[in-house]
């Protein structure tokens, strides 16, 4: 029997559940010993201009060796995403202006971590405040610039349409519906905050041991910034706990760790608080979409258009590029003969944007649905009948969209019907007409979403090393490493399926540069599809290495040769030699580089069931069925595990997380007391549906799970708080949906 | 994240803990359960010279009936209010709004002194002792004094306590099992509350309602109190609620929402009471 699509208990978990993983602060290894620990003074002010910094009183202080400042240190300024403005660089501590609060202006470096706070309150700076701007359009104004050398706050040209959108894009629309919709800033506030430590080798190379979700591009672009080769650098990735995607690459404190390293011929490690967490690492979303929508009155959508100004931050980062997905994905799920978009990436006062769960789908599928839903609301249909109409057909794949993607394989409508049976959809609407009717307190929201993505989107190769030794065990590497997905346990089933041999005896290595050179990391769902196909593929390039051996041994034709249970056996005699005696011959190892040339879109449906109190506008997710399909299961219990994580975020940002500032730029939500971070009191059980529809692009079909739940189901509980009170006349509320927010929205339509 | 360097000491009697006080006046800080005042530590908006450790003082960890009353030590943890036989008889709204406090490890370490003492206006324990009329009892050098919840309160994290005075316990009317409610409004379950109201019946038949968040102390809602004192039905009464508040504005609410919100929590606590 097929290990595959069996639910394997993760092999990880025993570790973490016990004694705890080993993250970059937890390191003990000797050659850290002497470390000194960095402690980052951050500006407190949104913009400003220094005047001066003083570090005498902070250098003298107890446990300090060295302080740093801008004018120290020798460090390029980088361009953090390589289309943006080429004038908008960031220094690796601000050396005359700094352009939002929690920006790195001086460094000090102490014995112990404790001393390095008290010393960091005596660093003396003298700011000169200049006008802050953290409202994106009022950035797009250009009156407050960030980069006066710029002289302009327009981050990158780059998703502008350059053909307008035609004045009679809506003309042959029975019905046009408009509506300015904000896709909030959230913070991806893993539990494991940001880490660096380095030390410098007597061969010249510098070690980072580092908290990333991609050694490899972590090695390049560190090395870039410290104006090394990439050879001299070593990365390291201990455990990692959690990214979202905000642990993409890296962050400018990792080079400033291996540079000061460098500097004062020690160790430096580096461990942020979660304060610095909340203001220092990216943030994803932040985008303030205007969409329009038109169609027939029978349910015909003829034309849809969004137009997005997304938030990079201070400093532009990857954010800069995720409009590029928010347009490709804009159609959704739907066959929509006209689609026009364009978006425009600027410049706040506010810290730097980049990838979170889904990285610019989410967004895209946000904006397509709330628009599905008011159209629907404006022709009076029933919004789950208005998305059957309007999704693309299953004969019609592969699919090209009008934003331009390829997809590969769907059933779009039949993901929606599973969605609707499950949840009972017709007994939900009978009951919220009945608590309607009754005028009850306690008013119920169906929301509906349905929803395609991209994983495995970019980067498309992946490799693996499969190597069986000579004692019967198995080590995989992979160039994909993960940060709490369970690769250890997915890849070992992988190769156990070929090698026959337990998953118990293979161990799955990852996130050392010297060990794996090339990789491309975790992120974008891309795992499975390209690191677990590489893995795959190697597995059955060692199977038949080994028989190309064991003929030998055996006097056998590889034709008649089989491997199973770990050994390669001669079909129907009994004659067998094991992997593991012919790794002792020979080294048995196997590299396989997989390119999947293609991204492939994962799809499926969410429907919300919502409990509104309309006295107090407090909304409560009661439950949430999800149809997720991305291909075929490897692991059941991983898949479902990632579809539970996925789901939570997506409702958290429905519902309760923000990134806030005031207009002066300074940080609300700088704490966990502050910023909505979900527990499980806040969630339902989720009700999960399986659907399974292979890919094309590989021979075992699989898409990617990982952001999948977040991308359904934040617009279907969206639409279902809305579709609570839109009887009482409310026809959006911007996310997160607090009490105030629905209350607000309940007044304002009685009015 | 860390705290600016400190003193600590964990005096083993209240008589040995008010020494302390006084010699160190204003610089010390007195810790029972941390759970407030440990996070202004590490953000450094709290900076005291000495800390004076008094969570493990046995004599200052009591619930027990005392005339017309219960007297509950200070350094009494939520946890033993929530499980408390004596208070489940005596008076119920305690352990029922403490239940209602962060979450079991925080409920496990706060404690009942030390939430009255901290004056949070956006804590439980501080308007539930207001509703039902209770006392502060505070000791010094200079003896003991007992001071009504009613008088305790001057603003924002303040109150009557001189800086040598510890609070030691606190004093509740005998108000029975039944006859209570809190409502407490939060976005998530062990959030701070938006807006809380705690009901009580008092001995006296008299109702009384305690505001949470609605102004810079633990408010009553007087004009709802009196139109109750009137006969009023508990709709026209809950209406009034919000009458001479003065709530703040944050992230969560505007005074206008929380105004809002006053009346329905106050509608609904009034008629679980009642019930």
């Amino acid at each position: 029997m097929s290990i595959l699509g069996t639910r394997v208990v993760r092999t990880e978990d025993p570790v973490f559940l016990t004694r705890g993983a080993t993250y970059t602060d937890d390191l003990t290894d000797e050659r850290l010993t002497g470390a000194l620990h960095l402690t980052l003074v951050r500006s407190p002010i949104a913009h400003a201009t220094i005047t001066s910094i003083d570090v005498d009183a902070a250098k003298d202080a107890p446990g300090v060796v060295a302080v740093f400042t801008g004018a120290d240190c020798d460090l390029a300024p980088m361009l953090g995403f390589p289309a943006a403005h080429k004038a908008m660089l960031r220094p690796f501590l601000a050396v005359d202006r700094v352009r939002y609060v929690g920006e790195a202006v001086a460094a000090v470096l102490t014995e112990e971590a404790y001393q390095g706070e008290d010393a960091a309150e005596l660093v003396d700076v003298d700011y000169e405040p200049l006008d802050v701007v953290v409202d994106m359009k009022e950035a797009l104004k250009d009156e407050v610039l960030l980069f006066p050398e710029a002289g302009t706050n327009l981050v990158s040209g780059m998703h502008l349409n350059k053909e307008g959108r035609p004045e009679d894009f809506f003309a042959d629309c029975e019905v046009v519906v408009s509506k300015e919709i904000v896709n909030q800033r959230v913070a991806a506030a893993p539990l494991e905050t940001r880490a660096a430590t380095a030390f410098w080798g007597e061969d010249g190379r510098c070690t980072l041991f580092l908290s990333t979700q991609n050694a490899q591009a972590a090695r390049d672009e560190v090395a870039g910034w410290m104006g090394i080769e990439p050879s001299q650098l070593h990365v390291i990735l201990p455990d990692v706990g959690g990214g979202f995607g905000a642990k993409i690459g890296a962050d400018p404190e990792f080079a400033l760790v291996g540079w000061l390293s460098k500097k004062v011929g020690r160790p430096v490690r580096w461990n942020e608080s979660r304060s610095e967490n909340m203001t220092g690492m990216v943030q994803g979303r932040g985008q303030v979409q205007t969409i329009t929508i038109g169609g027939d009155r029978d349910g015909t959508v003829k034309a849809y258009s969004l137009e997005v100004v997304a938030d990079a931050g201070a400093y532009p980062r990857l954010g800069v590029a995720l409009p590029m997905f928010t347009r490709m994905m804009a159609p959704g799920t739907y066959d929509i003969p006209k689609v026009w978009s364009t978006a425009s990436v600027v410049a706040t006062n506010t810290t730097s944007t980049a990838a979170y769960r889904g990285a610019g789908r989410p967004e895209a599928t946000q904006a397509i649905e709330r628009a599905m839903d008011l159209f629907a609301d404006a022709i009076d249909m029933d919004p789950a009948e208005l998305r059957k109409r309007n999704v693309v057909r299953p004969e019609k794949f592969p699919f090209t969209t009008k934003g331009g993607a390829e997809y590969d394989t769907g059933e779009y409508a039949k993901a929606i019907d599973l969605a609707l049976k499950a949840a009972d959809y017709d007994g939900l609407r009978a009951e919220q007409k009945r608590r309607r009717e009754a005028g009850d307190p306690l008013q119920l929201g169906i929301g509906v979403s349905s929803y395609v993505e991209i994983t495995g989107g970019g980067a498309f190769v992946e490799n693996a090393t499969v190597q069986v030794h000579e004692d019967g065990t198995v080590t995989v590497l992979t160039g994909t490493s993960p940060h709490g997905q369970g690769h250890a346990t997915a890849w070992a089933m992988l190769a156990s399926e070929q090698l026959g041999i337990d998953v118990d005896k293979i161990t799955v290595k990852h996130g050392d540069t010297d060990l794996i050179p090339k990789g491309a990391g975790t992120m974008g769902s891309r795992s499975l599809q390209t690191g677990g196909i590489a893995v795959h593929h190697a597995a059955i390039d060692l199977v038949e290495l080994a028989k190309q051996r064991a003929a030998d041994v055996l006097e056998a034709n590889v034709e008649d040769l089989v491997v199973a249970d770990g050994s390669v056996q001669v079909k129907g005699t009994g004659a067998a030699v094991s992997l593991a005696e012919l790794a002792g011959r020979e080294e048995l190892k196997a590299f396989h580089e997989w390119d999947a040339k293609k991204p492939t879109f994962p799809f499926g449906a969410h429907v919300a069931l919502v409990e509104v109190d309309v006295e107090s506008g407090k909304a409560t997710v009661e439950r949430i069925w999800a149809v997720d399909d991305a291909g075929p299961i490897l692991n059941p219990l991983i898949f479902d595990g990632q579809r539970h994580g996925g789901i939570a975020q997506g409702i958290a940002q429905a519902m309760l997380e923000e990134v806030m500032w005031d207009e002066e730029g300074q940080p609300l939500t700088g704490t966990f007391a502050d910023y909505g971070i979900p527990s499980a009191a806040e969630l339902p059980s989720f009700d999960l549906v399986t659907m399974e529809t292979p890919t094309t692009i590989n021979t075992l079909g699989y898409k990617g799970i990982g952001e999948a739940g977040t991308i359904g189901s934040c617009p279907a509980v969206h639409n279902a708080v809305i579709d609570a009170v839109s009887h009482l006349g409310v026809e959006h509320i911007d996310m997160p949906l607090t009490p105030m927010r629905v209350w607000a929205a309940i007044s304002e339509a009685a009015k | 994240m860390i705290p600016v360097g400190f003193d600590y000491e964990r005096p083993q009697t209240v008589d040995a803990a008010i020494a302390l006080l006084a010699e160190h006046g204003d610089g010390a800080t007195v810790l029972a359960g941390g759970h407030s005042l440990l996070p202004v530590m590490k953000l450094r908006l709290a900076a005291p010279e000495i800390v004076i450790d008094i969570g493990r003082l046995a004599e200052l960890n009591y619930i027990r009936v005392d005339g017309d009353e219960v007297a509950i030590g200070a350094a009494t943890r939520y946890r033993d209010l929530v499980i408390s036989d004596v208070l489940a008889a005596e008076c119920a709204l305690l352990p029922a709004v403490a239940r209602t406090v962060g979450d079991p490890q925080v409920r496990h370490r706060g404690t009942l002194g030390g939430a009255i003492a901290h004056a949070d206006p956006a804590g439980d324990l501080p308007a539930a002792v207001l509703a039902l009329d209770g006392t502060v009892v505070l000791r010094s050098p200079r003896g003991e004094r007992k001071v009504p919840i009613t008088e305790f309160y001057t603003g924002v994290f303040s109150s009557v306590k001189e800086p040598d005075e510890l609070v030691v316990e606190i004093r509740v009317p005998r108000t029975g099992a039944t006859g209570w409610a809190y409502e407490k409004f939060t976005r998530r379950s062990n959030d701070w509350a938006i807006v809380a109201v705690a009901v009580a019946t008092m001995p006296d038949g008299a109702t009384h309602l305690g505001l949470v968040n609605m102004g810079g102390t633990p408010l009553r809602a007087s004009a709802t109190e009196a139109a109750l004192a009137e006969g009023k039905s508990i709709e026209e009464a809950a209406a009034l609620a919000a009458e001479g508040t003065e709530p703040p504005t944050d992230s969560h609410g505007t005074p206008e929402y929380r105004n809002h919100l006053v009346t329905v929590l106050a509608k609904r606590a009034l008629k679980t009471a009642s019930a």
